[in-house]
């Protein structure tokens, strides 16, 4: 499949872009506020954390070549290393709720380090970058690619659900982390709180986005294009893609760690079932209705993906799954390239027709 | 050229799925916003109708809708008809907290029936708990809990698991094996049976768990036939006990030398495990639908007919039942829908109910209920073969147990 990078590129002028991202930052960061409930708000802060892991999955995926179905994984690192500190901070000296009632009686040493929250919030990033750079430099080297990287990415997202279920008194099991009070000093279920909290993750995505376009425009950018449409004419030109897929593999998986950490007191629980196969798959599908080959258009495909899910399931409980893959399917069929793919289509057009 | 076409067509189709979805979604928040004047109560319905628990969770609501459908045919509460908002929890944990939030913020409704797993109850207790909004739960469940905004209408341990045991003990099964699914519930209702065991001069001589929908089990009925149990006490739910109660029977023992006391075991599961594969097996609940009271045999007839004459009852479908009837019960004593006024009446709130008499325990919002152990027969039916005579208290920390102690 050939890539309409080009084309978005045209219309992706410096002053254009200026004046789109300024604008949906304003509407993103005053009128959002404004106008949505707090509930919907809460809402829409959700939406944006799986953007950010999206955006990562459109670095690693559109640009990179990287079909990447674990994303998860990072995601719940971010999660629960967010998670262990909130619950441990609550529980103020005492044991965390769920070990109580699973029959652990001393805190376990792996806990012990989350109590401190600068070590925890390093952890976000750090634990979710070391394991991408560990899987990619072991991948990667050993030249293992397409299919298997994907099943590779996937097989890790369903031990790591394993994991936490089957330790209980470590994990929290099948239920996860929940019932979180605290948030550095302010009560996380007031609203005061949440519109704050939706402005950070709001602000972390424009932050994460702008640095992401940077990198792609960057030379490693235009390496990293290069080694997804001919690796080994890159490794001839005496490149090492190894290492140019290890780093963008890390830096998606930091991304989807701190998605995973604002996630956290945003939604009010990590679990397992947020981080299996399939919450990496639906992630990668929002990616392509989207348009994975620009990184707005995965941005994009997560919000419209998450509000298709919530609308679909209020208005209609019993079939909203039926929508749901039937909007995938019309967006597939009708734009392969997504919705960013459409749009960069119409654009092109309009510009030869003036 | 004909190809951009349809794209265009498909943007058009797509801004117009977007402006129908905006326009819904302002119409849906008039009326949360004007539910407080008008005629009607909202009351939500959250139970997962996809996923892996909607095989179960759907015939619960079905019960739901079935007990306001009746309240509203006999004349409301307090004048006014219930309005039902239904949701799907998808059985996902964090999608039970979202459309918890959904339903108390957004609807505004007066209380919610639903949940299933411990897992979609443990997502839902913060939200209602920092609401201030009520949730009656039915499902039977592992204790070691007692929410002030939560009302238990299923069973704690002492009302299914203890007297579970005490069957056992009082059948001479003295060697038990623990059989369960990898989560909360079997893992904490396994420790409540090792301190009973414990006390007891029981002995315990294998644990074992399975993932949630693990369908391979020949190893570890393996395991079973070598440790020569008396009885095995089974808390897998789900598709599981299909396959092990298959492979179970494929070794030949019969539910007479070596019985399973299943706990997630109701009519509606015998009839996917298939009869032939767990007939003769017990299992332990609070209510079956061949137990025989008036009310019952209202609540089958009255089920039969809105939802199919082939359809069956179970326990927890009649503790879903019960809720709606116990929270329209507590709401004509207080003679309001407020949360704080319903909790107040709800307790010693009293009804005859399918299961018999179920009464609601102020203290801990549980209800008492009569313990029930039943035989599966050949025909997908549930004989009982012990009850507890009467109601028992409900005591989910069980402070009245000296050897569970240690548990809490």
């Amino acid at each position: 499949m050939t890539a309409p990078a080009v084309s978005v590129r045209r219309w992706q002028g410096p002053a254009a872009f200026a004046a789109v991202f300024s604008a949906v930052a304003v509407l993103a960061l005053v009128a959002a506020p404004l106008l949505l409930e707090p509930f919907r708000l809460g809402l829409l802060a959700k939406y944006l954390c799986y953007a950010i892991v999206a955006l990562g999955i459109g670095l690693a995926w559109g640009q990179g070549g990287m079909l990447t179905l674990g994303q998860g994984v990072f995601f719940g690192l971010g999660g629960y290393a967010m998670g262990m500190y909130l619950k441990l901070n609550d529980a103020a000296g005492d044991l965390p709720d769920f070990m109580v009632w699973s029959g652990v009686e001393k805190l376990p040493a792996l806990w012990k380090p989350f109590g401190n929250p600068v070590f925890a919030l390093a952890m976000v990033v750090v634990l979710p970058v070391a394991v991408a750079l560990l899987l990619g430099t072991l991948v990667f080297r050993q030249r293992v690619r397409g299919a298997y990287f994907a099943i590779l990415t996937q097989a890790l997202a369903a031990a790591l659900v394993i994991l936490l279920v089957g330790q209980q008194g470590l994990t929290g099991g099948t239920n996860g982390l929940t019932n979180f009070f605290d948030f550095f000093g302010r009560d996380v279920a007031a609203d005061e709180t949440q519109r704050g909290l939706y402005l950070l993750v709001a602000i972390v995505l424009g932050a994460l986005y702008l640095g992401a376009r940077q990198l792609v425009r960057s030379r490693f950018g235009r390496l990293l294009l290069a080694v997804r449409d001919g690796e080994d004419r890159v490794r001839f030109l005496g490149y090492d893609p190894a290492t140019v897929k290890t780093l963008t593999f890390a830096v998606s998986a930091g991304m989807a760690g701190i998605a995973g950490a604002l996630f956290v007191p945003v939604v009010g629980i990590i679990s397992p079932a947020l981080l299996g196969v399939v919450p990496s798959l639906e992630l990668v599908v929002a990616v392509a209705v989207g348009g994975r080959f620009a990184l707005a258009g995965a941005v994009l495909g997560a919000v419209v993906m998450g509000y298709a899910r919530t609308y679909f399931s209020e208005e209609l409980p019993d079939a909203w799954l039926y929508l749901q893959g039937a909007l995938f399917v019309l967006v597939m069929t009708l734009a392969p390239s997504g919705i960013a793919g459409l749009a960069a289509n119409l654009v092109r057009r309009r510009e030869a027709r003036t | 050229m004909r190809n951009s076409l349809w794209r265009t067509g498909a943007v058009f189709t797509l801004a117009a799925v977007t402006l129908a979805a905006c326009a819904g979604q302002s119409s849906t928040n008039d009326t949360g916003a004007s539910s407080g004047g008008s005629d009607t109560i909202k009351v939500g319905i959250l139970h997962s109708l996809s996923g892996t628990m909607a095989i179960s969770e759907v015939t619960v609501r079905d019960a739901e809708l079935l007990a306001i459908d009746e309240i509203n045919a006999a004349g409301g509460v307090l004048g006014k008809k219930l309005e039902p908002v239904v949701e799907d929890g998808a059985s996902d944990w964090p999608t039970f907290a979202e459309k918890a939030t959904k339903l108390i913020a957004q609807d505004k409704v007066a209380t919610v029936f639903g949940g299933w797993t411990s897992a979609s109850r443990k997502a839902m207790l913060p939200v209602f708990e920092k609401r201030k909004a009520l949730l009656w739960y039915p499902v039977q469940y592992e204790g070691l809990e007692s929410s002030p905004y939560i009302f238990y209408t299923g069973a704690t341990t002492n009302q299914q698991i203890v007297p579970g045991l005490d069957y056992l003990k009082e059948k001479g099964k003295k060697r038990l094996f623990l059989v369960g699914s990898d989560y909360v519930f079997p893992r904490t209702a396994n420790k409540i049976i090792k301190a009973y065991a414990a006390a007891n001069g029981m002995e315990i001589l294998g644990e074992e768990y399975t993932p949630l929908g693990h369908t391979e089990y020949s190893t570890l009925v393996n395991k079973i036939v070598e440790a020569k149990p008396d009885a095995v006490f089974n808390t897998l739910n789900g598709d599981s006990n299909v396959a092990f109660f298959k492979q179970l029977k494929s070794t030949g023992i019969s539910a007479d030398q070596m019985p399973v006391m299943s706990v997630s075991v109701a009519e509606e599961e015998v009839r996917g495990i298939g009869v032939d594969n767990v007939a003769g097996h017990l299992v332990a609940w609070n209510y079956y639908q061949t137990t025989d009271t008036p009310a019952n045999q209202k609540f089958v007839a009255a089920f039969k007919a809105k939802y199919g004459a082939d359809k069956v009852t179970s326990d927890p479908m009649e503790a879903g039942y019960n809720a709606v009837y116990l929270w329209a019960e507590a709401v004509k004593k207080a003679g309001t829908t407020d949360v704080e006024a319903v909790k107040k009446a709800a307790g010693g709130v009293s009804l005859d109910r399918p299961e018999g008499k179920v009464t609601i325990d102020g203290d801990n919002q549980h209800v008492y209920k009569t313990a029930r152990i039943g035989v599966v027969q050949p025909d997908g039916q549930i004989k009982e073969v012990w009850n507890s005579g009467e109601p028992i208290k409900p005591d989910p920390y069980l402070k009245t147990y000296s050897w569970a102690g240690g548990l809490v």
